[in-house]
């Protein structure tokens, strides 16, 4: 087969598992036939695991699901041949692609929130499984179904077996897919984005259990992600897509510390959990990354230190009621007497996992939520002292940018109306001509063209949508700018695109940001303090390269060690242009 | 040989592919060496090049949501059906001169029940009116009852519906209640009983406001579940953030993304307040003789059924078509402005 490639004895004539040729598949729409994926070529050997890695768009998925046959809509195989154990699967009817789902390729989806059925208890789900599979005889079902729930990782599988899905958290309802997905033990699992709903930690741990899993059952994995770091991390072999066409692939750390192919090298530069890892060996070689975006963070140390407080939190406290509760446990301390304060032109970014309190802090610092207890000053004034005039001058100058790129755009409004909003409640900005110079000036600073004016928000991307709410946030010169996971939904290219425009503004801008984030990569990035939140509580609080070099909290370092791709020595990133 | 292509891309990856790497491969990889058909290959640069991360697409023109609904509506058969349909019952209602020179109060006893003749194209009715005169006169009360009791249940259920879902709390258990115990009313049942007390004067307006009194209550229903679904939305919450007042907000944000449901409802309704009308005059407590009325004419030839059905039929049959019109155009509508059918 090949002469000039170096093999290992151990692996001389092995067979490959899965066998993509030349594969093709395209969608027949209203407007034509669509190629989804252009000749992509993949193998797979037995316990192996392989990621795919793509933005959204590149047809990732749809390559996963041509194997297990389950292509939506008007897909279809046009062209090569998907090859599985020796069998040609190519273009099988459904009748016969059913012997293979589940028994031979197993599939774990990716939103635990709406891939169990609510109805239904976990341990029929499961048996659901089984059953379709004859693996087990019904005598022995149930405990089967238990066995494969604790295998996932699930205690007291037993009693779980006869839980609903909402009785379960994120990350259990993960395991239990998973459960499924193995019922049947097959050769090869397609996890498509397995973890990328549920917080950092639970990412953590539910991976590595799948690995120690996958590896004792001799499973191979193909892992669909959108993370490179994660993709690096967990995959021996890495394929890169772009635009339904498969741009590089290789062993994976060769791709990553040496990208060839110019989007690969993108891709690499732009992922946070990568640039991280480097900037994280450059500190240590004592070199100054230039990947660190904060304004403020290669300036320390030649002026002295600016202690100007622009916001200062005290003491705050907010609390819940819980709907049906009786008693002590009638109230919920979302926040528990949290203080921190951020300086002038830095950024501070407030870090937790979800339920941690932290967005619950950015609404009572917006004057959105008021406070149970304690105070929150800006510029030295108690905001809940204010009165209502006082607070909406005062809003003029704390500008917020939401999370969801799909929600904080009213479909209903032109971009125009939506970035000019701010300037007719403030009633400044004068005339409509002068108004309109004004916007596009803003869409100008978030390199948006002009012509966006006159389009509305169902026309743009979530990316394009954030620089538009950033241009809005923008438009009444602030002074602070509350970034609530303003990055979060984001593919990695344009999310770092986003984060080199907010840095850019705050150093052109002198602005202040409040980060609010789940993900400790992009805060190694951005951020110039950190505070930790967990459960209501602040964990730990310092400056950024204090917190990662030497975390004192166990939570941080959990939170630290959990974001992928952190560990792997990437060099300086010196060689990335 | 399925990898033969592979080699020939391959000078890039082969010549670092030394053992010493191995040793940077986390644990558990130790197998760095490359198996066939997984060696590091890398495209050519594509066709079109990289392009720019996230360029926005300047080749269409822009569209807002309502202009993309028009888009979609006007490739729909069924929309243009029920646009002919609806124009032509208004204007009939509005100008029944110019489709007959006839009087539809004009009677002859002698042409009773009389066959078509011409001039006369659908025959006389048990008064010797023309009936072709009489259907299209009658598309005046059946219309202007549909059109203007369903302005006044959108206005009262609306302003009903956005106070109770948009300031929530006691204000919304007050006015749902209310809502409840008129939803609790038969809406015909209601009307005939109120129509009863007005014996002496009866109008298309007292109709109108006896239809309007009971049947608002499904627009302010839907109306509150929208407006709670509408103020939820982050971008709600932003404009809060900026210091805009609650009415602004309430108007200029809120009521502008609830329009889309109450717009197909009313469309819906209209139809059926239509029908209510005709079935009150069909029971002689609608509007009265005076008034020429689908309704009415049907009533009055349910007698005659059995000898001269087409009597019955012509009314009924412009009766049926104006109220399918109407429900099929709120179909359409649905369709249109049902945000999961729109792209992105």
């Amino acid at each position: 087969m090949t002469t000039n490639i170096p093999q290992t004895p151990n692996h001389e004539g092995e067979q490959p598992l899965l066998e993509l040729k030349d594969l093709k598949i395209s969608f027949t729409s209203s407007t034509g036939v669509v190629d989804a994926v252009r000749g992509a070529n993949l193998t797979i050997y037995p316990g192996q695991s392989v990621a795919i890695v793509g933005e959204s768009g590149s047809g990732k998925s749809t390559t996963a699901m041509s194997i297990i046959g389950l292509l939506p809509g008007t897909g279809k195989v046009t062209e090569g041949s998907i090859m599985f154990d020796g069998q040609d699967i190519t273009g099988l009817s459904n009748k016969q692609m059913e012997k293979y789902r589940g028994s031979e390729i197993g599939l774990v989806p990716q939103d635990p929130m709406t891939n169990l059925n609510p109805v239904w208890r976990i341990g029929t789900q499961v048996k659901e499984s089984l059953r379709a599979n004859h693996v087990v005889p019904g005598s022995e079902m149930d405990k089967r179904v238990a066995e494969v729930l604790a295998e996932a990782g699930l205690p007291d599988a037993e009693r779980r077996a006869k839980q609903y899905p909402h009785e379960f958290s994120g990350g259990m309802r993960q395991r239990a897919l998973i459960a499924i997905g193995l019922a049947a033990r097959p050769k090869l699992l397609i996890a498509d984005e397995p973890t990328s709903a549920l917080d950092v930690t639970v990412q953590r741990q539910i991976l590595d259990h799948l690995e120690t899993l996958t590896k004792d059952l001799g499973t191979a994995v193909l892992f669909i992600t959108h993370d490179l770091g994660l993709a690096a991390e967990r995959a021996e072999h890495l394929v890169v897509m772009h635009r339904g066409r498969i741009v590089e692939s290789g062993p994976s750390l060769k791709i990553l510390r040496n990208p060839q192919h110019p989007y690969t090298q993108r891709l690499v530069k732009a992922a946070p959990s990568l640039a991280s890892a480097r900037i994280q060996s450059a500190q240590e070689q004592g070199i100054e990354s230039a990947e660190l975006l904060s304004a403020t963070a290669v300036a320390e140390g030649t002026i002295p230190e600016m202690e100007e407080k622009v916001i200062e939190v005290k003491n705050l406290t907010r609390e819940f009621d819980i709907r049906g509760a009786r008693g002590d446990k009638k109230k919920l301390k979302a926040v528990d007497d949290v203080s921190f304060f951020v300086r002038k032109g830095t950024t501070t970014a407030l870090v937790g996992e979800s339920g941690s309190g932290k967005s619950t802090v950015a609404n009572m610092v917006l004057n959105l939520l008021e406070p149970t207890s304690g105070e929150v000053l800006y510029n030295g004034t108690d905001l809940t002292s204010l009165s209502h005039k006082e607070i909406f001058q005062m809003r003029r100058k704390l500008q917020v940018v939401f999370q969801n790129p799909y929600g904080s755009l009213d479909p209903m409004y032109s971009i125009y109306r939506c970035i000019e909003e701010p300037l007719t409640i403030h009633k400044v900005g004068g005339d409509r001509k002068a108004r309109e110079a004004r916007v596009a000036e803003l869409l100008d600073m978030v390199s948006m063209p002009r012509s966006t004016m006159r389009r509305y928000p169902n026309e743009l991307s979530g990316g394009q949508r954030q620089r538009i709410a950033i241009a809005r946030a923008l438009a009444l010169n602030p002074e602070v700018i509350v970034l609530d996971e303003a990055v979060s939904a984001l593919d990695v290219l344009v999310q770092n695109q986003i984060l080199t425009l907010l840095a850019e503004l705050q150093q052109e801008l002198k602005l202040t940001y409040l980060f609010i984030t789940h993900d400790l990569a992009v805060v190694r990035q951005t951020a110039d303090d950190v505070v930790v939140m967990q459960k209501g509580r602040i964990v730990e609080k310092g400056r950024t390269d204090d917190i990662f070099n030497d975390p004192q909290q166990h939570y941080t370092r959990d939170l630290i060690n959990a974001v992928p791709g952190l560990g792997i020595e990437l060099g300086t990133g010196e060689n990335l242009v | 040989m399925p990898n033969n292509e592979f080699h020939t891309n391959h000078s890039l990856g082969q010549d670092d592919q030394t053992p010493d790497q191995a040793h940077f491969f986390p644990q558990g990889r130790g197998e760095a060496l490359v198996r066939p058909g997984q060696e590091h290959f890398i495209a050519a640069t594509d066709e079109t090049g990289l392009g720019a991360v996230d360029a926005v697409a300047d080749d269409s023109a822009p569209t807002s949501m309502w202009g993309e609904a028009w888009r979609d509506l006007r490739r729909r058969p069924l929309f243009w059906v029920s646009a002919v349909l609806i124009i032509l019952a208004l204007l009939l209602a509005a100008v029944p001169q110019l489709f007959t020179s006839t009087d539809p109060q004009f009677c002859v006893l002698a042409n009773s029940l009389d066959g078509p003749q011409s001039g006369h194209p659908f025959g006389f009715d048990r008064q010797g009116c023309d009936i072709f005169a009489r259907t299209v006169y009658g598309a005046r009360a059946s219309v202007a009852v549909g059109v203007l009791t369903t302005l006044l249940v959108a206005l009262i259920g609306t302003v009903f519906g956005a106070l109770a879902g948009f300031f929530g709390g006691i204000m919304d258990t007050i006015l749902s209640r209310i809502t409840d115990m008129f939803f609790a009313i038969p809406l015909v049942l209601a009307a005939i009983v109120v129509m009863q007390m007005f014996k002496e004067h009866r109008t298309i307006v007292t109709v109108v406001l006896v239809l309007g009194l009971f049947g608002w209550t499904n627009i302010a229903r839907i109306t509150r579940g929208a407006v709670m679904t509408a103020k939820n939305e982050e971008y709600v919450t932003s404009a809060r953030a900026l210091g805009a007042s609650k009415a602004k907000i309430l108007l200029s944000h809120i009521m502008p993304n609830a329009a889309a449901p109450i717009i197909v409802y009313a469309t819906v309704a209209l139809g059926t307040f239509i029908v209510a009308e005709a079935t009150l005059s069909f029971l002689g407590i609608g509007l009265p003789p005076s008034i020429v009325s689908w309704g009415a004419d049907i009533a009055k030839a349910q007698t005659s059924l059995r000898t001269q059905p087409m009597v019955l039929f012509y009314p009924a049959m412009a009766l049926a078509l104006t109220v399918l019109s109407f429900i099929m155009m709120g179909d359409v509508v649905r369709d249109a402005l049902d945000p999961k059918s729109r792209k992105r």
